[in-house]
């Protein structure tokens, strides 16, 4: 009689799984979706000008550093902390790129090296405050974000430096050069996507072969053809329209093994669950034999090495390193997380989010700037779209 | 006489369930009304249903409260007849003082500018009425559960209640402060007030109550009179689980092997005064097969104990021996202490057990992730798998592995923990009021499985407040009060009254 009573709840599942099956990830594909839209519109008030390679270029370009360090704060935030000094921190290392290659002459090469270490133990003197005397990471970031301001101004005197070698700009604005073919088309660049997109299918297929042995598979197979059909679409005509150009930024390259490395940490390794864990409930991780101090002050390490890179990117960018570098980007970087669905309180939130909030606020930036609206409605606007993100979450949470 | 209160017919759905069916009571004048029912039965959506959180229209059924139809829409419709509700969970704020939390937002004022000399002695005539002696301006932070509770009830008189209604109300506290509260419900009945009490706690039902109705799967299964008759434990039992359960224990049949586990001369302080000892100069063993249990008082260090061991969780300048299987252990960090075999079931399962956002697969891994991964890479499948074999065999109801552990009934969050912990593979496990707030048949799976896990050769020691359940359940029980053993007795020649007396007797000292 249970068996059949099974058999039964298995039918009524089937049939009204599509719909819960949306239910539960409104949340992770609203906000593609809501990407999805946004770019549509912006693509056609802006008469087509949003998805033109060169855009598309820039788009990029402009909000690598903001991806950057979106990927370290989301992992400062599913861990329940804040960093607000990751702003100051990107400024204050450019200004030590600067001294060091352009006033002491050091090769770029080495000078990239010092700059993670410095940011390593920025990180490091933050993250151990607050991991092992327990002071708040908002106090204890907002501390570091005035004192890296003031670093990053005295280093300067006040000053711009620059320009920086010729090879270190290329981490910002130098593309994949063209190893295959020879005209304006980067086929080399193609290829890559076209290997990224098929690699990105083979695992998914294989991924849900293998959980379909063990039967657990949830995604309907529509929604899983849909998906990654749209994704593999969206990866090809994304590179075509910017192999048209002048291929693939060499940041972009640096961006996506980024966002690969640490969606495969957070999802997949006992590290990344640990680091959930700690968020969603630090006393029961501790209990369960966590090392929760030293994973807060990990999480806060990894910060600081990711707003240095950051702040490599964005001085190789501007090709100087300038006082008012960074100047607000904890903001940008926080809306982008919270946007992309991680919770204030810690133990939710993926790195795929974040990435693509940060896309949804660059789009915004980018397909105003096109329109020539103004900087006092475009941060309006920015504002009020962070608030309707979080308001989604919230009554999402409550329905469910 | 016509009754203060009257539900008819109260039917309640919330989508796809059927919360209440039909469901009636009615409590008299100066009547101590006692429902009592499994988790999930029904007796908190009754309360919602009658105190306004639930708005009349959303279910069906009348309410007459004082011979008059009543339609609440809001809690504060129902506090402004009387009818006022102490929740499980106290509703109180911890840095407010007794005053300021008594009169919060039913403030002494005039055009909003409070009255602090009327406040406070009105706070004082309030709290003589419960019996607490505590000044006004004391801060709620500083008072144990115990007279916290009072002070939620000295709030409800502040609103001139006619009828109390207490959800669980000595859930938290110890014999002593239950008593009081018993007490001070008698005391309000010949003061007319009536009281409904929702409690898991047979014995003080059936010591104080009128009246005790019986809810089960959301319908009322029975109303006994407790005035005219005597109504047996077993009685209430049998219409709580819909069967007559005839043995709250599962027989145990002890097979008692070599020593596992031993504590020598462990001591550990308060954190805060460093000079208070909370566990002194404590020694015990504790043998393969066997189930022994630490009794005491609320306060007497047993917890304290208990974390103090595993991990140094508790306390400071902390001295003693562990050893496990008669090796000296290494039990300085939790990840050691599970490492050489201790686990620690917490008294506090939401707060200390489960990542209660998380699902049922992904906190049943917790303790030991190395289990379900190769060079720090998780196994999806591997962890589907553990997750899925403790569901079935520990019969956790859920939806599916899936589902968030917040969504659980108790009882089921509690043996999410206890999969957590037999995940890990332990040799000695250390539960602390592992039945806290779970239901009659819930709990007797709970027993079952830790006599499960003693007959496969694992050492239990088991903290329990409830002395029925260690008289029970164990092979020895060690008495503990203020910081040390004061006496072990074996089950056999166990009772409450010789435990009660070793503790009272250590504190005559």
């Amino acid at each position: 009689m249970t068996i059949a009573h099974e058999e039964h709840a298995a039918t009524a599942a089937d049939t009204a799984s599509y719909g819960d099956f949306i239910r539960h990830h409104m949340r992770e594909y609203g906000i593609l979706i809501a990407l999805v839209v946004i770019m549509g519109f912006f693509q056609i008030v802006t008469g087509g000008v949003l998805l033109k390679p060169v855009n598309l270029t820039n788009l990029v370009l402009q909000n690598s550093y903001i991806i950057i360090m979106a990927v370290g704060m989301l992992l400062v935030i599913v861990a329940g902390h804040i960093d607000l000094s990751v702003g100051s921190v990107c400024g204050f290392v450019g200004a030590v790129a600067a001294v060091l290659m352009v006033q002491y002459g050091y090769d770029f090469v080495t000078a990239s090296a010092i700059c993670l270490a410095v940011g390593a133990v920025i990180g490091a003197a933050q993250g151990y405050w607050v991991a092992y005397y327990r002071i708040p990471s908002f106090i204890v970031t907002l501390a570091g974000m005035l004192v890296f301001k003031g670093l990053a101004l005295g280093l300067l005197e006040g000053r711009s430096i620059g320009p920086f070698p010729r090879e270190f700009q290329l981490l910002a604005s130098g593309f994949i050069p063209d190893f295959i073919g020879s005209g304006p088309f980067n086929q080399f660049s193609m290829a890559i996507g076209i290997v990224t997109a098929v690699v990105l299918l083979w695992m998914a297929v294989r991924s849900r072969n293998q959980a379909l042995k063990y039967g657990n598979v949830d995604e309907p197979f529509a929604v899983f053809v849909v998906k990654h059909a749209a994704i593999a679409f969206a990866i090809l005509y994304l590179t075509w329209l910017m192999s048209a150009f002048r291929g693939l930024p060499n940041v972009l390259i640096v961006m996506a093994l980024l966002i690969s490395v640490y969606t495969f940490i957070t999802t997949r390794t006992t590290l990344g669950r640990r680091i959930y864990a700690l968020g969603g409930n630090e006393n029961a991780a501790k209990l369960s034999g966590i090392n929760t101090q030293r994973l807060t002050f990990l999480t806060f390490v990894n910060m600081g090495i990711l707003s240095a890179l950051a702040g490599l990117v964005f001085a190789a960018r501007l090709n100087t390193a300038t006082p008012k570098a960074g100047l607000g980007f904890e903001l940008d970087v926080i809306a982008a997380v919270f946007i992309g669905g991680a919770s204030m309180s810690g133990g939710i939130g993926t790195v795929v989010g974040a990435v693509v909030g940060a896309f949804i606020m660059g789009v915004m930036n980018n397909g105003m700037s096109i329109l020539g609206i103004g900087i006092d409605w475009q941060q309006v606007i920015k504002g009020l779209v962070l608030l309707a993100a979080v308001i989604f979450d919230v009554y999402n949470k409550t329905k469910a | 006489m016509q009754p203060i209160l009257e539900m008819r017919g109260i039917t309640k759905t919330f989508p796809g369930v059927k919360a209440l069916d039909n469901v009636s009571i009615s409590v008299g004048y100066g009547e101590i009304h006692a429902v009592v029912g499994e988790n999930g039965a029904g007796k908190s959506t009754l309360m919602k249903v009658l105190s306004g959180v639930y708005p009349h229209g959303s279910y069906e059924g009348s309410i007459r409260f004082e011979g008059e139809e009543r339609s609440f829409r809001h809690i504060r419709d129902s506090e402004d007849l009387g009818i006022i509700i102490i929740h499980q969970e106290l509703a109180l704020v911890p840095l407010l003082s007794i005053a300021e939390n008594i009169f919060l937002g039913n403030e002494v004022q005039t055009r909003g500018v409070i009255n602090w000399p009327e406040t406070y002695a009105r706070t004082e005539e309030l709290l003589a009425r419960v019996g607490l002696k505590e000044a006004p301006r004391t801060l709620v932070t500083q008072l144990g559960a115990g007279k916290q509770q009072l002070v939620e009830i000295a709030k409800a008189l502040s609103k001139r209640v006619k009828l109390l209604i207490l959800d669980e109300p000595t859930s938290s506290l110890n014999e002593t402060d239950s008593d009081a509260l018993l007490d001070l419900l008698l005391e309000f009945k010949r003061k007319g007030i009536s009281s409904i009490l929702i409690s898991h706690k047979l014995n003080e039902v059936s010591k104080v109550a009128d009246k005790i109705t019986v809810l089960r799967d959301g319908a009322s299964i029975s109303v006994a009179d407790a005035r005219a008759r005597t109504v047996t434990e077993a009685e209430i039992i049998r219409d709580m689980v819909g069967r007559p359960l005839t043995d709250r224990f599962p027989p145990r049949e002890a097979a008692i092997g070599p020593t596992v586990f031993e504590v020598r001369n462990w001591t550990a302080h308060h954190p805060i005064h460093i000079r208070r000892k909370v566990v002194d100069d404590v020694s015990f063993k504790v043998a393969r097969g066997e189930v022994v249990g630490i009794a005491g008082l609320m306060g007497a260090g047993r917890t304290e104990l208990a974390m103090s061991i595993f991990g140094r969780s508790y306390g400071e300048g902390i001295s003693g021996e562990v050893l496990v299987g008669g090796e000296p252990a290494d039990t300085s960090t939790v990840a050691r202490a599970i490492r050489s075999g201790l686990c620690y079931v917490t008294e506090d399962r939401k707060t200390f057990g489960l990542v209660l956002d998380e699902t049922i697969r992904r906190n049943i891994p917790l303790a030991n992730l190395g289990g379900i991964s190769s060079g720090g890479v998780i196994d999806d499948n591997e962890e589907m798998a553990v997750a899925t074999r403790y569901r079935d065999r520990l019969r956790i109801k859920s939806t599916s592995v899936e589902q968030k552990t917040l969504n659980l009934s108790g009882g089921n969050q509690q043996k999410v923990v206890l999969s957590k912990w037999l995940y890990a593979n332990p040799e000695v496990l250390i539960l602390d009021e592992p039945t806290r707030g779970i239901d009659v048949g819930a709990k007797y799976e709970i027993y079952t499985i830790i006599n499960e896990l003693a007959a496969s050769g694992k050492g239990v020691v088991f903290i329990s407040s409830e002395m029925p359940e260690l008289l029970g359940m164990c092979d020895r029980i060690l008495v503990m009060s203020e910081g040390r053993f004061v006496g072990e007795l074996a089950a056999a020649d166990a009772s409450q009254e010789k435990i009660m007396h070793m503790i009272l007797n250590a504190n005559g000292e």
